[in-house]
């Protein structure tokens, strides 16, 4: 019946942007996949690469300039200091509705068996190893060796 | 033994009022999971927090007040366990991304 297409289904998610608020759909749409029984795997490159990066996955930023989105002027939004706020702000509504904080939702992902990989091109453009990475992601692979893997599958691009 | 009670088009139980531990076990026994007292533990959580705030968990709340980690839980039910402990547990399909 069903769970036979079921086991087949995938899902690939390229995540390129490292803003705070651009973190965390492509880790929503990973978590929801594994909690439905899909398969999922994420391959970060590019800014995205900030998500996985050791150093800056507990720092990211909310992108308010340039964002038609944002609640305040560009201009103001622009100031120093104003997007560290928005985002603590952002921060606290997420912990009120128990949304992890990005570290912990990696872990969760890979308690969940998600697999994680880094992008080749993007570490050598950001003169970064595997080492400058959070632990759970598995390979750093070439988007050629990505596709491979995401033969069948969805692939989802944010 | 078959399983004779109303579900929706998803598998998820119509009528709560059908659950007994017994249909929970048989339920599981058609996913191939083998009902033992982690299980259960888990179980209970979910429809815990059912009951008490009327919508269905997503595994972070489950994990959270089962006290049993999601790795474990994965373990437990595996392929898809926020769908599957939903099932067994005769909660409707959760509303949770989480």
């Amino acid at each position: 019946m069903t769970e036979e297409t079921k086991k087949k289904r995938s899902l690939s998610v390229i995540c390129s942007k490292g803003s705070f608020d651009m973190a965390y759909p492509g880790l929503i749409l990973a978590n929801a996949a594994r909690m439905a029984g899909v398969d999922a795997r994420l391959f970060f490159t590019f800014w995205g690469l900030d998500i996985v990066n050791k150093k800056k996955v507990d720092h990211l930023h909310l992108n308010l300039v340039g964002n038609p989105s944002a609640p305040i002027p560009a201009m103001i939004a622009g100031l120093p200091g104003v997007e560290a706020l928005a985002t603590a702000q952002m921060r606290k509504e997420m912990e009120r509705l128990d949304i992890p904080p990005i570290r912990e939702f990696i872990e969760m992902l890979d308690d969940a068996g998600a697999d994680l990989y880094g992008c080749q091109m993007a570490l050598d453009m950001f003169k970064l190893t595997k080492d400058d990475l959070v632990p759970q992601v598995k390979e750093v692979l070439t988007a050629m060796d990505f596709m491979d893997m995401s033969e069948g599958a969805q692939i989802i691009f944010i | 033994m078959t399983v004779a009670v109303q579900t929706d088009a998803e598998g998820y139980l119509s009528n709560k009022a059908d659950w007994s531990e017994d249909l929970a076990g048989e339920i599981a026994k058609e996913f191939g999971v083998e009902l033992g007292a982690e299980h259960w533990t888990v179980l209970n959580a979910a429809r815990a927090i059912e009951e008490e705030s009327g919508s269905s968990p997503g595994l972070r709340k489950i994990s959270k007040r089962s006290e049993t980690p999601i790795k474990s839980i994965y373990k437990l039910f595996p392929d898809g366990p926020a769908k599957l402990i939903a099932k067994i547990a005769g909660l409707p399909k959760p509303k949770s991304c989480l």
